[in-house]
């Protein structure tokens, strides 16, 4: 009776008596969740466009990271004397060097690979985290790095405020990321919805084969895809390296993207952020109430096996499209 | 011109059915294994300990996920967590009952890590690809925080690890600090062998049949009178087993002690690649696959300094990484059936050279 009471009852008790931990772990959960969304979303837009499974997705993401610190110290040190300057140059420098990635895995991994099975692109994209991975530690060093936030002018400190009989913190920097991961969504949902070229993305993500057969240039649209998917990572990259060390130990915590997606279907722009919100959500509130009894560290699987329930009763997630087979 | 298959006449079906139809390759493939077992005799430790039993392992483990990814067409990213099982099993069985033969329970541990593996294989009738792959991380999480946070299965050792006790066979140790390299080589690579054979008995028999109907596409293969799930669970559970015996064989005969890290997701990834470049669905091509990604980085590591090159050693495991990303990548637009096409291409035209055809 003990252990049911601890399992169903008491967590429950304790959210109703300090109704302040609860929203601060709620916003926590939301915040986190918001990342793994950004991530996930990464994902979404290569696997819509070219129905390449893109694992590499969360190296970008470090990758991109490394990058801006990186080129942010080379020009500090090269006599670029204003910091924010330097900071907005090795923005504008990674973005090109994300663009200069696109192209570079168009030209060398997706074109000779064309009209392959998408298990074999998949696997080629493993070949591209492993290149990537090598390259940036090679590059960039293995230890641990900080992101340059001062320096971008990125809100610092938090804000605390009485509410619900307690206080409740909320980082300054967690209220831009989410301002910011807002923008760039509803950025995106336009451009793909109201532009040529987002029109032409939509048609390739539909048939390869009709989109060709009308003029669409497969090469150009997964460029463009794939330097869109750069850019979301870069974002992401800096509001996670804010947060925490940059360094390839990120690649695990990016790996809780897939979770994400399968919740919310791979096709689907909104379910990778819903996904997201629900794991970032339900991985905290597990880890705060449930966590204690079987003794802590729940966040490295939860994730996963609420995916993989959740696929028992959604096998294609909660949006994505349901695929009909036929022999 | 030694390779022709030429005057052998084949005089019943039996032997038109044969795996190795061809006399040269029965002769080749008794020279390997003799060669193989031959092996036991050198002096060279370095040999066998870190390349010739490590590879054997790691092949038990590449054929155990190629019967499921390969054979059966169901992607899996938990291979190191099940590879633990097996250790993890194997320890608790040989500490909880130490006068049972511990090879019996290097055998025994494959069947938790199958029991584990079926579970886990459950939701595979419902998902499939890419949403499978994921659902198996799941396995791979869960089963790693299990090995770190229940310590009941590492008897409450303080350091979390766990250690291999010194168990005999005929009164010579084979596991533990002074079992001797030869003993351990001779013991896993009659296992490996044993067990490649059966796997290739399955492969070629009923079973693989269904196992590659399914692969090539499930629908159909349920029209034909084909369950899918008591196949798609066969192959998560016989896969399993592979993976949970090279789990135990690579703790007992190998490192002598592991913790939890050793059966991370890089574990996985690693089985995986050497499928995939070894060659999918191809009992050759895990043989080959594992030679290539496991043997690389040593040579990687030991060509430098004889070229008279000084580079650290973070630099080479740098350079290791983005070697073997990008010869995926190669191998993959050049021949994305792996090696094992490769070999069978070579052997095509040996048996027809000198003509092109």
């Amino acid at each position: 009776m003990d252990l049911l009471y601890s399992i169903f009852i008491d967590p429950f008790v304790q959210m109703a008596t300090a109704p302040d931990l609860l929203a601060q772990t709620l916003w926590e959960g939301l915040v986190g969740g918001m990342l793994y969304a950004l991530i996930a979303l990464g994902f979404v837009l290569i696997f819509k466009a070219s129905g390449v499974f893109n694992f590499a997705q969360g190296i970008m993401v470090v990758f991109a990271a490394l990058t801006l610190i990186g080129l942010h110290k080379l020009l500090v040190q090269n006599g670029v004397s204003n910091a924010t300057a330097a900071a907005y140059l090795a923005l504008l420098l990674t973005i090109g060097v994300m663009f200069v990635l696109a192209f570079a895995v168009e030209r060398l991994v997706l074109r000779p690979l064309v009209n392959q099975p998408d298990i074999i692109l998949f696997m080629a994209t493993f070949g591209l985290t492993y290149f990537l991975i090598g390259f940036g530690e090679l590059v960039f060093g293995g230890d641990p790095k900080i992101m340059i936030t001062e320096d971008l002018r990125l809100p610092t400190g938090a804000i605390t405020y009485k509410a619900l009989g307690g206080l409740l913190s909320l980082q300054r920097l967690d209220i831009a990321a989410a301002v910011i991961a807002a923008i760039m969504v509803t950025t995106m949902a336009v451009f793909f919805s109201k532009t040529r070229i987002g029109r032409a993305l939509r048609a390739v993500a539909d048939s390869h084969k009709a989109a060709l057969s009308v003029g669409i240039s497969l090469e150009q649209i997964w460029v463009i895809v794939w330097f869109a998917s750069g850019l979301v990572a870069l974002v992401t990259g800096i509001m996670w390296g804010a947060r925490s060390d940059v360094s390839f130990a990120l690649e695990v915590i990016a790996l809780k993207a897939l979770p994400v997606l399968i919740l919310g279907g791979f096709t689907s722009i909104p379910g990778a952020i819903v996904g997201g919100l629900i794991i970032g959500i339900g991985e905290k509130l597990a880890e705060f109430y449930w966590g204690p009894l079987i003794g802590g560290g729940t966040d490295s699987w939860f994730a996963y096996v609420l995916a993989l329930v959740f696929l028992l009763f959604w096998p294609h997630g909660l949006f994505g499209e349901k695929i009909i087979e036929r022999v | 011109m030694l390779y022709r298959e030429a005057g052998q006449f084949k005089t019943s079906y039996l032997a038109d059915q044969a795996i190795f139809p061809i006399r040269q390759d029965r002769i080749g493939m008794a020279v390997i294994i003799a060669g193989a077992y031959l092996l036991t005799l050198t002096q060279n430790d370095f040999l066998l300990n870190a390349m010739m039993i490590p590879f054997l392992i790691f092949t038990l483990a590449a054929i155990g996920l190629n019967l499921l990814t390969g054979y059966t067409g169901l992607l899996s990213l938990g291979t190191g967590a099940f590879m633990g099982v097996g250790a993890y099993a194997c320890y608790k069985l040989t500490s909880l009952f130490p006068d049972v033969n511990v090879l019996v329970w290097v055998v025994a541990s494959g069947f938790f890590a199958a029991l584990v593996g079926v579970i886990f294989g459950v939701p595979s009738l419902r998902i499939k690809g890419f949403y499978l792959a994921i659902a198996t991380l799941a396995a791979q999480f869960f089963l790693e925080w299990c090995f770190i946070r229940v310590p009941w299965l590492y008897n409450y050792n303080v350091s979390g690890a766990i250690e291999v006790p010194t168990r005999t066979l005929f009164g010579i140790p084979v596991t533990g600090p002074t079992a001797t390299a030869q003993t351990r080589y001779l013991i896993v690579l009659t296992i490996v062998a044993v067990m490649t054979w059966l796997a290739s008995n399955l492969v070629h028999g009923r079973i693989g049949r269904m196992w590659m109907a399914v692969r090539d596409m499930d629908i159909a293969a349920e029209l034909i009178g084909i369950r899918p799930l008591p196949t798609k669970l066969l192959a998560f559970a016989i896969s399993s087993f592979y993976c949970g015996v090279s789990g135990a064989l690579m703790v007992f005969l190998w490192y002598g002690g592991a913790e939890a890290t050793v059966f991370n997701i890089n574990q996985s990834f690693n089985v995986l690649f050497m499928i995939i470049i070894g060659g999918l669905g191809s009992l050759i091509g895990s043989y080959l696959g594992a030679a290539l990604i496991f043997i690389l980085p040593i040579v990687l590591r030991f060509v430098p300094p004889r070229l008279g090159l000084d580079i650290q050693a973070a630099t080479v495991e740098h350079v290791t990484f983005m070697i073997v990303g990008a010869l995926i990548i190669f191998f993959l637009i050049v021949e994305p059936h792996g090696l094992a096409r490769l070999w069978q291409i070579a052997k095509q035209k040996l048996r027809v050279w000198p003509f092109p055809y």
